[in-house]
């Protein structure tokens, strides 16, 4: 129980229910569930999504059918740092298959995996409108682009720079 | 040079900021729209001849005079900006650098259709993108064109931004309807339409961000005006967001009276194909129009020049043409395989597809594993014409056109790259080691310019 969101975060959601005509509240629940991940550790587990049913009025269920729909919702946990690089056609043409290989190996991981230390985790997603800039990846609310090995490891470096200073 | 409408100050410092926007012309045009009855906007639109930028190209005054009206009910505009066909990023460019430029458009066209809520869904990734509408909202409040009696009208408008939560399918207007309602995103059946019942069973438009975006200069210069640049059915101007192997992959602002081969070669725009490499395919319209062969997106099939127009683009049918779609150009060099790029399209089509039709569902998945197998030295010669026979029983009998979204792509690939998918069944060990290159295909012509 006593999960709930901070005051700042409880503010955003009062306001977000009042872009909709009363009783519309259940448009709420994508944004919501954008906010609950941020709040909740990466990922939405069950008492999270049931505390997101209690506060939009709805029930548990009408909230997991609608996060295991959506491919941005976590449905199990994920490293700190979230790799997301996209592998569709035209990221394809220009090299994202080597792109996610070096980043595997970098990394000793598979697709789908976080490494030990709980710092990344790697997917391979599908377009993320950047195709002009390809290979790219999204982490977390940014997008990365023009992605060479060089880049990479500088991203990897940058990562945990920043998550050792914040420690 | 051609004329740039959507695109002609995106190069101004601060153009992203209201104040700058402004001073260059900005908003010029809700105060026009304001002094105008709403049937004469929507009559405006209409003269325009604009075409839906989001890939259908349907009419967009046409779509607005659909728009039903019942007493005491509420009309919604939602803005389609989830953006997700596979070599489209241009509303995400229109967005990001001129935003004002789509605020302008949606209080425009808000003002026409009688919409107080407007809704822009976003897709989920464009995260940033978010903030930076939400601000240009803010500042077009502060400076009096949002908010209640805009201009001393009575007219009263809001518009809020809602993120997706990542899935293509909520491109298609009713699944998008459904997810703004925070449902999963199934498609409608249809009919009822969304200009008879959308959002929370209230008459709706949808459309898509660069054909609100195009509104502006529609009222600015007037729809006859905007109607006399470009060619036939293709009037005004359209962002085409190119891609792939070429030298200068970006968004291009285009007025549809350029060739094909212009486009791509020319300097002032993709600059042609990198690392001196020769073109060998093309899938001008998204990832869901058909590919074409170097020789048949130059030239039509009756020997004609192929021109960036919607028309010019569809001639010849699936037998020998394309699509506009959404102007995602996505071009491919003699060292790419068409095996391995139609399996990776099958696969985001069966990761998309919502799966409430057995078809979609189940044959994309299907493709998906042929796909595969023949790609990596495992599949029949039968396989070939099965993968063209499951396409076959997609194309038409689904609720959703993803369905024909996902069956066009393999179509074309066999219909005009066959000799390449029976290489790589014969020579299943050679396949893994090198590409097919440009092997029978006819050359493209001589390079332009
Ligand atoms: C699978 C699928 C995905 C779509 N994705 C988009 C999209 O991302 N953006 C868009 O504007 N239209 C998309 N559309 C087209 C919309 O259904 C709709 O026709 C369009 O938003 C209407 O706007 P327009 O008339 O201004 O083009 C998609 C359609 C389908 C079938
Ligand atoms: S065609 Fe595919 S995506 Fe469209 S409704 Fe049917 S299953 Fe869903
Ligand atoms: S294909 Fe990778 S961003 Fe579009």
């Amino acid at each position: 129980m006593a999960l709930q969101f901070s005051e700042k975060k409880r503010e955003e959601v009062a306001s977000i229910i009042k872009r909709y005509p009363d009783g519309k509240q259940k448009s709420a629940l994508l944004p919501v569930l954008h906010l609950a991940q941020e709040e909740f550790g990466g990922w939405l587990d069950v008492p999270v999504m049931d505390y997101v049913a209690e506060i939009l009025n709805i029930t548990p269920i009408e909230v997991y059918e609608v996060a295991t729909f959506y491919s941005m919702y976590n449905m199990k946990p994920v490293g700190k740092y979230l790799f997301e690089v996209c592998q569709t056609g035209p990221c394809m043409l220009n090299g994202s298959d080597d792109i996610i290989e070096y980043i595997k190996t970098k990394l000793g991981i598979k697709i789908g995996e976080t490494t030990s230390d709980g710092m990344f985790t790697l997917k391979a997603v599908e377009c993320l409108g950047a195709c002009g800039y390809a290979p790219m990846m999204q982490l977390g609310k940014t997008y990365r682009e023009h992605l060479n090995p060089e880049k990479v490891d500088g991203i990897i470096e940058q990562c945990r720079t920043i998550s050792a200073t914040n420690n | 040079m051609g004329k740039k409408l959507l695109l002609a100050n995106d190069q101004v410092e601060g153009i992203r900021f209201f104040e700058a926007y402004r001073k260059n012309g900005g908003y010029a045009s809700v105060e026009k729209a304001f002094k105008m009855t709403q049937a004469d906007i929507v009559d405006e639109v209409k003269k325009s001849g604009l075409r839906g930028r989001g890939g259908a190209g349907f009419p967009t005054g046409l779509k607005w005079s659909f728009l039903a009206k019942p007493e005491g009910v509420p009309r919604y505009l939602v803005c389609n900006a989830d953006e997700s066909e596979p070599g489209t990023f241009k509303d995400r460019y229109l967005m990001e650098y001129i935003p004002h430029l789509l605020i302008e458009g949606l209080i425009v066209s808000s003002f026409a259709l009688g919409s107080n809520r407007t809704y822009i869904y976003i897709r989920g990734e464009y995260a940033w993108i978010v903030d930076i509408l939400e601000h240009a909202i803010t500042e077009a409040e502060q400076n009096g064109f949002l908010g209640d009696n805009i201009l001393g009208t009575g007219f009263n408008c809001r518009i809020y931004v809602q993120r997706g939560g990542g899935a293509y399918i909520c491109g298609e207007e009713t699944a998008l309807l459904e997810s703004l309602e925070g449902k999963r995103g199934n498609p409608r059946i249809k009919p009822p339409f969304p200009a008879v019942k959308g959002l929370w069973d209230c008459p709706t438009v949808v459309n898509n961000v660069e054909t609100l975006a195009a509104i502006v200069p529609i009222i600015n210069m007037g729809g006859d005006e905007y109607a006399k640049i470009g060619v036939g059915k293709s009037t005004g101007t359209k962002l085409i967001s190119a891609c792939g192997n070429i030298n200068k992959p970006g968004i291009y602002e285009i007025d549809m009276t350029i060739s094909v081969e212009e486009f791509l070669y020319s300097d002032e725009y993709c600059g042609g194909i990198a690392n001196g490499k020769r073109l060998k395919a093309c899938i001008p319209g998204g990832s869901s129009v058909p590919i074409l062969p170097a020789n048949l997106l130059l030239t039509t099939a009756k020997g004609e020049p192929r021109m960036m127009n919607y028309e010019s683009l569809a001639d010849g049918g699936f037998a020998s043409g394309s699509m506009m779609g959404s102007g995602g150009f996505i071009v491919l060099d003699e060292d790419q395989c068409i095996v391995r790029h139609t399996m990776s399209l099958a696969r985001f089509y069966h990761h998309e597809s919502c799966g409430q039709c057995s078809p979609c569902r189940e044959g994309t998945g299907w493709m998906k594993r042929i796909l595969h197998n023949i790609e990596y030295g495992k599949g029949k010669m039968s396989d070939i014409d099965l993968l063209w026979d499951v396409q076959r029983k997609i194309e038409g009998n689904t609720i959703c056109p993803l369905g024909d979204a996902a069956a066009w792509p393999v179509a074309a690939a066999i219909r005009h790259f066959r000799d390449e998918f029976e290489w790589h069944v014969s020579n299943p060990e050679e396949a893994q080691q090198r590409n097919y290159g440009l092997a029978g295909y006819a050359e493209p012509r001589a390079v332009l310019v």
